[in-house]
């Protein structure tokens, strides 16, 4: 009996350190343009094309930061970014919030009907209503403006987000509304002061989520924008690239590094909500 | 008594629309109105600056009949879809199944598979050009340390895609982790007395972790198919859709139509069939879900 434990163990231990080299060898795999992205960023442009390529670069120059940031208008797309993904933000954490309280808290003959037309937008390919929001926007006098990229997030904040603020609003006992009703707040001071505050991690959660997502968005930029002084980071370093193509790699990734580095550290700095709203994804029925 | 029953409800009911206004206001606007105009659009040959006339069936017909590039592009992304969809399902599967055993860092290796879901924009694109750049690029001196001339990917009709495929599934960490949720809901109780019982883990995994994971696998199936169908910016960026349309993809398709071409109609026919097709494909995956899929209840 003791035998068959011991050679289980054995087993086990065998088992468990060759899923470490598994693990680790794909982790590597997964890391390793980011490693590539960095020596690449250092070096000068003779080294940038030799073989074998060097990791850890000779010669160690920090030009293709300074230069690559000032062959564009960096700084401005960088403003423009910020713009947009920081207002698209705060609608998007304000209105899915809004409207997830409504349909977690208040009853009415419509409440099931329309929240599964919210869940049933979110099987619908954005591509059906491209053209016409294109011609709504173009109608408006946006086009060319950051306007398109902001203010849809100001109307629901996307029902993803509501779906999943829902669901958190409804792990909190309603106890709490009802005292905070007798004492005499209304629904909006029930809202803003109690449960929000509760459910601060998902906030944060849809937060990082919206900020990472418009920071990335390449397609809407894309369509609205057209002149250079409106360009985000994505059209920017898109724009960066077709004028040099591959010619001064070094330059474009050290410029690449530069707009990665803060989605990294806000990963960083967030993770565990990251992976709580990936979690919640709502696949348990 | 009845009456203040309806005061209450009343007020609840004015409340739920109160609340749930701005999701309302922008389903109108945003989904609801460009849906129906869409619609429209089919049987128009509108432009840019919203003028054209009504066409009939004409859009359809050119699609199904006068345009080479439609076929061209949907055979591109059903490839992407066939070969990226499964390939990312059985690695997201077996790198969750690796880390759902009791090892330390965990923490580590998740984010070091999130972290490519997480930057995956033009920038990190950029990098897969060089990655991939048939002379200096990285994985064709990997290659060639085993005596290997790698392609030249990105302009060689036959690998563009691959290549666009190995950057697809490079980006797989949100099913990890999806896919790792799901793995740790599956309660321990049932393999100790599988344990008991004398079963290996092959068994185990066949007869316990597999049809316990199908909910979240079938989830995961039907997001990549809808998200394959709509790829773009990696092949827009990467190659333009070359060489020889070998990575046109069908959304470049709708873009170019209507944003180069200005042809609004056109590429309103072109979305709403895309629409067709992923229903009628997540529709078929649905009804084979019954025989594979296992549901608690």
């Amino acid at each position: 009996m003791e035998a068959y434990y011991k050679s289980k163990k054995t087993s086990g231990r065998i088992k468990v350190s060759l899923s470490y080299v598994i693990l680790t060898i794909i982790a590597v795999v997964f890391i390793f343009p980011f490693i590539w992205m960095l020596s690449t960023a250092f070096k000068i442009p003779s080294e940038a094309y030799t073989l074998p390529p060097k990791i850890i670069p000779e010669t160690f120059t920090w030009d293709n930061f300074i230069q690559g940031w000032q062959y564009a208008d960096f700084t401005r797309y960088t403003w423009n970014t910020l713009i947009v993904t920081g207002l698209a933000t705060i609608g998007t954490v304000l209105s899915a919030s809004f409207v997830a309280y409504g349909f977690a808290r208040f009853k009415s003959r419509y409440s099931g009907l329309l929240f599964t037309v919210v869940l049933a937008t979110m099987m619908l390919p954005s591509q059906v209503t491209l053209v016409p929001t294109y011609l709504l926007f173009t109608k408006l006098g946006w086009l060319d403006t950051l306007m398109p990229l902001i203010v849809p997030s100001f109307f629901g904040g996307g029902a993803f987000n509501i779906f999943l603020l829902r669901q958190f609003f409804k792990t909190i006992p309603k106890d709490l509304d009802e005292a905070a009703y007798i004492d005499g707040a209304n629904a909006f001071q029930i809202y803003y002061k109690i449960l929000l505050p509760a459910i601060k991690p998902a906030l944060i959660t849809v937060g990082l989520m919206s900020i990472t997502f418009h920071w990335n968005d390449y397609m809407s930029p894309l369509i609205y924008l057209n002149s250079d002084q409106n360009f985000t980071l994505a059209i920017g370093l898109q724009f960066f690239q077709n004028s040099f193509g591959s010619s001064q790699i070094q330059m474009l990734m050290a410029v690449s590094l530069i707009t990665v580095i803060p989605v990294l550290i806000l990963f960083f700095i967030g993770q565990r909500y990251f992976i709580q709203g990936i979690t919640m994804t709502g696949i348990k029925g | 008594m009845k009456a203040r029953n309806n005061r209450i409800e009343i007020r609840e009911e004015k409340q739920f629309f109160l609340f749930t206004s701005p999701w309302l206001l922008g389903f109108l606007i945003f989904t609801l109105y460009p849906m129906g105009y869409s619609i429209y659009l089919v049987f128009t040959d509108m432009d840019m600056t919203g003028s054209g006339q009504f066409v009939g069936f004409d859009n359809i017909v050119r699609a199904f009949t006068q345009d080479p590039l439609f076929y061209r592009s949907l055979l591109n992304t059903l490839y992407f879809v066939l070969v990226s969809v499964p390939a990312s399902l059985l690695m997201s599967f077996l790198i969750a199944l690796l880390l759902n055993q009791k090892i330390k860092g965990v923490g580590f290796f998740r984010t070091s598979f999130y972290i490519p879901y997480i930057t995956s924009g033009v920038a990190v694109t950029l990098l897969w050009g060089w990655i991939f750049n048939a002379q200096f690029g990285f994985i064709n001196y990997f290659l060639s340390l085993f005596g290997i001339t790698g392609p030249n990917w990105l302009s060689d009709t036959k690998w563009a895609m691959p290549a666009i495929i190995i950057m697809g599934i490079w980006t797989i960490g949100n099913s990890i982790i999806i896919t790792l949720a799901g793995l740790q809901d599956i309660p321990e109780a049932l393999y100790e007395s599988a344990e008991i019982d004398g079963a290996s883990s092959l068994v185990k995994i066949t007869q316990i972790t597999l049809p316990l994971i199908t909910p979240t696998l079938y989830f995961n199936l039907v997001m990549g198919i809808i998200g394959g169908f709509q790829i773009f910016m990696q092949p827009y960026i990467l190659t333009e859709g070359g060489p020889s349309y070998s990575t046109y993809t069908y959304m470049m398709h709708i873009y170019n139509s209507g944003f180069k071409y200005n042809e609004m109609g056109y590429a309103s026919t072109l979305a709403w069939l895309l629409f067709v097709v992923i229903m009628i494909i997540t529709l078929i995956v649905n009804r084979t879900s019954r025989h594979w899929v296992y549901y608690d209840n």
